[in-house]
């Protein structure tokens, strides 16, 4: 193990292998975005063209058109080259914005509805 | 720069990382930069199902700020090394 200081590369030049090609950028408030990396900077700001946000319930997904974005980097949290092979995912299904969105209320509601149980059964510790 | 340091010589080993929103991914390290971004190769995801948007992702950048652990393969920190970098790093040896 050499533990040196030398050839430290430039800041922030790490996502040029990354430029025009499809990618998706995970963002810290959970949502997903798709498209192409155009340019960037050392704190992973990011302008993605013909992007498009990815919405992903269950096994469902759809996608929503967004054009040219600026993503401020602090709001990233990983971009993930997307191999054309593979994407979109076999075990996804495409559905219309209208019905992404009905699945998102739908889940939402689900998710109330096991806090509220979770809270009436907080007295029996056992139940996780 | 220490930790830079160590974790250019782990390049090319297989490593978990866990990030801040608790999705954890293992792959090949395959380069990091100064503030410790993380670029893997053929990543895996811990627990597919619950993230099924990262199974068309092979390769990916990790931005260093939302990392919270790295798993790394046993055996591959020399503690030795590490203490006596860090005194000299104290030292402003460099």
């Amino acid at each position: 193990m050499n533990l040196s200081m030398e050839d430290v590369p430039p800041p922030g030049i790490a996502l040029v292998e990354e430029l025009d090609k499809l990618l998706l950028v995970q963002l810290r408030d959970g949502r997903k975005i798709v498209g192409i990396l155009r340019s960037f900077d050392q704190f992973a700001n990011l302008v993605m063209e013909a992007s498009r946000e990815r919405i992903v319930v269950g096994n469902l997904y759809a996608e929503v058109p967004l054009g040219l974005y600026v993503v401020r980097g602090e709001n990233v949290v990983l971009l993930g080259e997307l191999d054309p092979a593979r994407d979109p995912p076999a075990a996804l299904t495409r559905v219309s914005e209208a019905e992404i969105k009905q699945a998102q209320r739908a889940e939402k509601e689900q998710e109330k509805i096991k806090q509220s149980m979770k809270a009436r059964m907080d007295f029996l510790d056992f139940i996780d | 720069m220490l930790f830079y340091s160590y974790f250019k010589t782990l390049v090319g080993k297989e490593v978990t990382v866990e990030l801040k929103n608790d999705l954890a991914i293992s792959g090949t390290l395959h380069s990091v930069d100064q503030y410790l971004n993380i670029k893997l190769h053929n990543t895996r995801v811990i627990n597919e199902q619950k993230y099924p948007h990262m199974l068309s992702v092979r390769n990916c950048f990790i931005r260093g700020s939302v990392v919270r652990y790295v798993q790394l393969p046993p055996g591959s920190v020399d503690v030795e090394i590490l203490h006596d970098a860090t005194r000299r790093e104290a030292r402003g040896g460099g």
